[in-house]
């Protein structure tokens, strides 16, 4: 088997490599639909009803994807400049844990100014939390990929700790739950009856801001650049260094941005569920998105309708809805085989 | 003082050993695949599905090597998917990694749950007896802490002899660690890179979901989601501490295994002073430490990461 670059790729290849994509993925779910024994048709329409059927299905998508299109920015943008950040999750709890910390009472600010606090300091929180793998990258060149992911469990640790210990709320029956934040923290609902918050209207707006970054802003190109070579960078002038910390301080902030977004937005308190994996998913969003910030939107729409529609499939059928998390994991395989075979040709000899 | 008691007690090393055994053989996994010049990150996926792996045969009627060989059967699968990816497809191993671990993952997750959908308790099997060897027990101090360890940690000893032999004095070891070295070397000598990086991973993951069966299978009795819960990074890190030497990982995770073991002891007469999840996350400290102090002498794989293809250079 040989690999052999196309010369010119038509758009139609460009296009349809990760639809095939998507479609080998849904036929490998469709195996496994088999094997439980329903049909695969009868589940997908289940997925489709559960997550496009009605106004509130779409907007429990919306509302799922929310959390994605940041986390998915975030690791696009940290991709971008070759910087493995895997620590999503960590990065998106720890921006949950300042929303909780300075929005549960102890700054009585008015909305207008407390919502963008918040969102200010949980991406602080979240790009410190990645400072510190990236700093030992760069002075000890520790590789990030494993620190960040082991800082992943610290932090789930630390906020296991928080919840049963001085954050638990008194009022909560013994569950394990930080105080709700105060009124003026809670993001409005954009539609009456739904859970769809502002947060979806900020996570636009910051893929929108991230995709002018990267496009058009000097920092953009320096990122692009120490992605595509580091050494050529250097000699181009560009501080590559600086640049990766800036990458990482982005990157972090936006996955903070997500834990202010969960807690303020969806949940209204800090808890151990408050993340079902987005930090991970997030890599996948931004692996089917081909790491462009706009693409990252539609992407987390699509992740977040397959976890919203396998919800309520598993409901109806009695499949378990880990469907979810294995059409996940097959799309992003896939997805990254037929984005090579857009470009190559595979050639038997 | 009461410290220094710990290293004189034949339980602390029964403990020591019983949890270093999944990270040897996860380690050592590792170590194949990076010496080949190919990181896998699929290793926590692939623990978890040979968890799930081992359990389920065992569960279903079938004898405990039985379960050893079917976890070690499909870890091979997920490492020939991880191969065909990143050796034969150049994709990024990173990515590709990080896509093997949620795929098997999940898998194992969803089988279980389609296996056993009403259980609320895990469903408990009968693991591996200690071993029963007279002879050793005899030996004072050595004796008792060995015949306290499964089979399975004799084995995980027995494969860090057996791949420290076959690597550093064998034509096949000398070939998987040239190809993580200089591939192109490799091609001169007339020896298919794409065929060694294949078996060097495809094995190498098949070690690592034996180290997953042996927590399903020795560890505890039951299989239930998220147990691997971070050894599969762990010996990533431990990979790296050893500088790519098997001897060196046994070394590490001994080393390793001695300071969970000694955390557990602390927490229990501590608990009331520290919180207990502050000594959870010791393990995960010492490896982002273990890297950080080894990270000057790192001398990895000069070919780790980069995809090799005929023709190019």
């Amino acid at each position: 088997m040989r690999l052999e670059q196309r010369e010119n790729i038509s758009p139609y290849l460009r296009i349809a490599a990760p639809l095939l994509a998507v479609l080998v993925a849904l036929g490998f779910c469709s195996v496994l639909i088999l094997w439980s024994g329903h049909s695969p048709l009868t589940a997908f329409l289940f997925l489709l009803k559960g997550s496009l059927g009605s106004k509130f299905a779409i907007t429990e998508t919306l509302t799922r994807a929310t959390p994605l299109i940041f986390t998915g920015l975030a690791a696009a943008v940290a991709f971008r400049a070759q910087l493995w950040n895997i620590g999503a999750e960590g990065q998106l709890y720890a921006g949950a844990c300042m929303a909780t910390l300075l929005g549960t009472g102890m700054l009585p600010l008015p909305g207008w100014f407390m919502i963008p606090f918040l969102f200010l300091a949980g991406a602080i929180a979240g790009g410190l939390l990645l400072l510190g793998p990236t700093l030992l990258k760069t002075w000890f060149s520790v590789d990030e990929v494993v620190t960040t992911l082991l800082l992943n469990f610290i932090t789930l640790l630390f906020v296991n700790w928080l919840v049963f210990g001085p954050w638990k709320d008194p009022m909560a029956m013994g569950w394990p739950q930080a105080a709700p934040v105060i009124d003026s923290a809670v993001l409005p609902i954009l539609l009456p009856k739904t859970r769809l918050h502002v947060g979806f209207i900020i996570a636009l707006a910051s893929a929108m801001i991230t995709w002018v970054t990267l496009r058009f802003s000097r920092l953009g190109f320096e990122i692009r650049a120490v992605g595509h070579n580091k050494h050529a960078s250097r000699f181009a002038g560009i501080p590559v260094r600086k640049t990766i910390l800036f990458t990482a301080f982005f990157s972090g902030g936006l996955a903070g941005f997500a834990g202010v977004s969960e807690v303020c937005g969806l949940k209204g308190y800090l808890t151990l569920d408050l993340s079902p994996g987005f930090g991970y998913s997030g890599i996948v969003v931004a692996m089917l998105a081909a790491l462009h910030p706009l693409g990252v939107v539609l992407a987390a729409l699509f992740i977040a309708a397959i976890s919203i529609g396998a919800d309520s499939m598993s409901r109806s059928l009695n499949i378990s809805n880990y469907i979810a998390d294995v059409a996940t994991a097959v799309s992003l395989l896939s997805v990254l085989a037929a984005m090579l075979l857009a470009r190559f040709r595979l050639r038997w000899r | 003082m009461d410290i220094l008691l710990f290293f004189m007690e034949t339980g602390f090393w029964i403990a020591t050993i019983r949890m270093a055994t999944p990270l040897i053989f996860g380690t050592l996994g590792e170590l194949i695949c990076e010496r080949a010049g190919v990181l896998n990150l699929g290793i926590e996926g692939i623990m978890a599905a040979g968890c799930m792996a081992g359990w389920t045969w065992v569960y279903f009627g079938g004898d405990l090597w039985g379960g050893v060989l079917f976890a070690a059967f499909i870890g091979a699968l997920f490492g020939l998917l991880h191969s065909l990816f990143t050796v034969h497809l150049g994709l990024s191993q990173h990515v590709t990694g990080l896509g093997i671990t949620m795929l098997a993952a999940a898998l194992s997750s969803f089988v279980f749950k389609m296996l056993l959908p009403k259980a609320t308790t895990p469903p408990k099997i009968i693991p591996f007896a200690n071993l029963d060897l007279p002879w050793l027990a005899d030996i004072p101090f050595l004796g008792p802490i060995l015949t306290h360890q499964s089979p399975l940690t004799l084995l995980a000893f027995f494969l860090v002899v057996l791949v420290s032999y076959l690597l550093y004095k064998t034509p096949v070891g000398l070939s998987l660690r040239m190809c993580g070295e200089n591939p192109l070397a490799v091609e001169a000598q007339g020896l298919s890179v794409y065929t060694i990086r294949t078996g060097a991973v495809v094995v190498g993951s098949s070690f690592m979901a034996v180290g997953g069966a042996f927590l399903t299978l020795s560890a505890f009795d039951a299989f239930y989601i998220g147990m691997v819960n971070g050894r599969g990074w762990i010996c990533i890190a431990l990979v790296v501490f050893s500088s790519w030497k098997p001897w060196k990982a046994l070394l590490g995770t001994m080393l390793f295994a001695a300071f969970d073991a000694m955390q557990m002891r602390v927490q229990q007469q501590s608990a009331m002073v520290i919180p207990y999840q502050f000594y959870l996350m010791l393990p995960y400290i010492f490896s982002i430490l273990a890297m950080v102090i080894m990270s000057r002498r790192a001398a990895y794989p000069k070919a780790l990461l980069i995809p090799f293809r005929k023709g190019e250079r």
